[in-house]
């Protein structure tokens, strides 16, 4: 197995480094890279001073919200009278993005130093890494590169397990996580209370991405800041990032950029362009949960949390959908929301009933059989389906079609007046 | 999906083997030991039962509530859950398609479609009628740039193509 490209000029290797090197993948060649030393340094530091560093650094989380990595650590109890726990958040199943998938088959290692190393910072003693069930051979490296890790005794106190998910998009919801950890069905749950204060097995609890933890290795080893210092444009975003790159561009993939890179850069430049004879209609910049970007928002936003918010949409967890001018714009956020009402747990009647109509009603509008109505019906649900619920899945589903009705209005219009021949939806 | 496409046994007459025996209850005893509660082996617990017998039984539900010392009821409340639990049998192989909005413009339904064709299993979720084969659609297999992703039991393949379902067909023969 190889990994699909070269590095490009234009990246910056940071967590990708090593990426189709299968030396990296074993304990010995990890060590060899340097592995494990800054652990072994965080082990003899204290905690509060790990935690500084991170802060230092402005790395925020790489899953989607984008929440400052040091300050959700500095919530937990510093004072430490029950058990504390970290969760790692590798059930990655956010249409479009697929860059955990690449760290655990890569570099297994370098995400259990920075569990380790996140652990010891917020004192846990035990640490779960909750990898989605669809995840076999990403679970297979994790699994081999752990038993290596602790045989050598690198993790001292702290206990790392790797636990599976069974096929739950709403378990990447960090409460469902925990939920499901628990032996539970994967619903969210209301917070307060938060994690750091009653999370899993009602015990202080952290949760951090995969991403988020590969990077704190490399930051304790350069220093807050030079990580600091890797932004383009807003400097309340520092760091790299993996762009994964699908749809309809010549070379998908996963990029690593400094953040505030241009997106359009990324597209053209390092993933060769649109496919051959094609132009670029729209894109979601991350993951199916934020709004669509039409051409011209996205050829000019930048890639950080701030740049692409300035354009109306997300940095989400950095899973760039591409869609050229050959794409029925109805048919797939008809299938994004399609993705949402199967995924919905089904506690919040907003959710469990929005994201199925929503659906509904958009199959019915494909089918030829929509009414005049359906486009104010459907943003009159999406508005009742944005913020009423426990978790965000309900607003995930709104999103995309609120924005798509904005921005490709007359694509539905078309079915709706019978200018598009029907689409049977099976 | 057809449901009388399944073999699934009336609940109380399916042949009945208790899984949590020898080796495999070590197992479970092992990871009992990464939870603070039984309940938490609960997930660890289903995927050892569906290794051992493929899919998971009512009966079988009903020994992993004993053992872990939940209710039945309960346990099957998780295993509807989790999509990954077959409540039912299942053909030998096992394969999702990941039909999501990045992979479907890329071409998934037509692999699908190849996919029902070679193995004969011709309606998604039905098993094919030599028993080897149960293909269904699945939501976002986290491989979005290698689209479209195929999981013929725990083998990821990347990049398949309608082309290419024939020849990896007859690799799992």
């Amino acid at each position: 197995m190889g990994y699909p490209h070269k590095p490009h000029s234009k990246e910056t290797l940071v967590l990708s480094k090593h990426f189709g090197e299968a030396d990296a993948r074993t304990y010995k060649g990890w060590v060899k890279r340097g592995g494990y030393e800054m652990l072994a340094q965080a082990l003899t530091m204290e905690p509060a001073r790990v935690i500084d560093v991170v802060k230092e650094s402005g790395l925020r989380g790489r899953g989607g919200a984008g929440f400052p990595t040091g300050l959700k650590w500095s919530f937990m109890p510093k004072e430490k009278k029950k058990p504390h726990y970290l969760c790692v958040n590798a059930d990655e199943s956010e249409p479009g993005t697929f860059k955990d998938r690449e760290i655990m088959r890569w570099t297994p290692h370098a995400l259990l130093e920075g569990a380790a190393i996140a652990a010891h910072a917020i004192q846990a003693e035990v640490v779960y890494v909750y990898i989605r069930g669809e995840f076999t051979e990403p679970w297979a490296v994790m699994e081999k590169a752990l038993a290596e890790a602790t045989a050598a005794g690198v993790f001292g106190a702290i206990k790392l397990h790797l636990h599976r998910g069974a096929g739950a998009y709403i378990c990447g919801e960090e409460t469902a996580l925990m939920s499901s950890i628990e032996g539970k069905r994967g619903n969210p749950r209301i917070k307060p209370p938060f994690p750091a204060a009653a999370g899993v097995f009602g015990m202080p609890t952290t949760i951090n991405n995969v991403e988020t933890l590969a990077a704190v290795p490399p930051i304790l080893k350069k220093g807050a800041s030079w990580y600091k210092g890797l932004s383009l444009a807003s400097p309340k975003s520092t760091g790299t990032k993996l762009f994964s790159v699908c749809g309809h561009v010549q070379r998908p993939g996963n990029y690593e950029v400094t953040m505030g890179f241009p997106l359009k850069d990324l597209l053209y430049d390092l993933c060769g362009g649109i496919r051959p004879g094609r132009t670029l209609k729209a894109c979601i910049p991350g993951g199916s949960s934020v709004p669509i970007l039409n051409r011209e928002e996205t050829e000019g936003c930048l890639l950080d949390y701030e740049g692409v918010v300035e354009k109306g949409s997300m940095l989400g967890s950095g899973g760039v959908i591409v869609f050229d001018d050959s794409t029925d714009m109805v048919y797939q956020i008809m299938r994004l929301a399609r993705f949402y009402a199967h995924e919905s747990c089904a506690q919040c009647t907003q959710c469990r009933e929005g994201t199925a109509w929503t659906t509904k009603i958009l199959e019915r509008i494909l089918a030829g059989q929509g009414k005049t109505a359906d486009l104010d019906l459907l943003l009159d649900l999406a508005d009742n389906m944005t913020g009423k619920t426990i978790c965000v899945l309900s607003d995930s589903c709104a999103a995309p079609v609120v924005s798509g009705i904005k921005k490709f209005r007359n694509e539905f219009e078309d079915y709706l007046a019978g200018r598009r021949k029907p689409v049977m939806v099976a | 999906m057809s449901v009388s496409a399944h073999p699934t046994p009336q609940p109380g007459t399916e042949e009945y083997q208790p899984v949590f025996v020898g080796g495999t209850l070590e197992e479970l005893s092992g990871i009992l030991t990464r939870y603070p509660t039984k309940q938490a082996a609960l997930l660890p617990a289903l995927w050892l039962v569906q290794r051992a017998r493929g899919w998971i039984s009512d009966r079988n539900m009903a020994e992993v509530a004993e053992v872990l010392g939940l209710t039945p009821a309960y346990v099957k409340g998780v295993v509807t859950f989790y999509t990954m639990y077959h409540q039912h049998p299942v053909g030998r192989y096992f394969v999702q398609v990941c039909t999501t909005s990045p992979c479907n413009i890329c071409g998934a339904e037509s692999v699908v479609k190849a996919l029902l064709d070679a193995t004969g299993a011709k309606e998604l979720g039905a098993t094919s009628p030599d028993g080897k084969w149960t293909v269904i659609e699945v939501e976002c297999l986290g491989a979005c740039g290698f689209a479209t992703p195929v999981l013929i039991n725990d083998d990821c393949i990347e990049s398949v193509t309608p082309e290419q379902v024939p020849e990896l067909v007859r690799k799992y023969k």
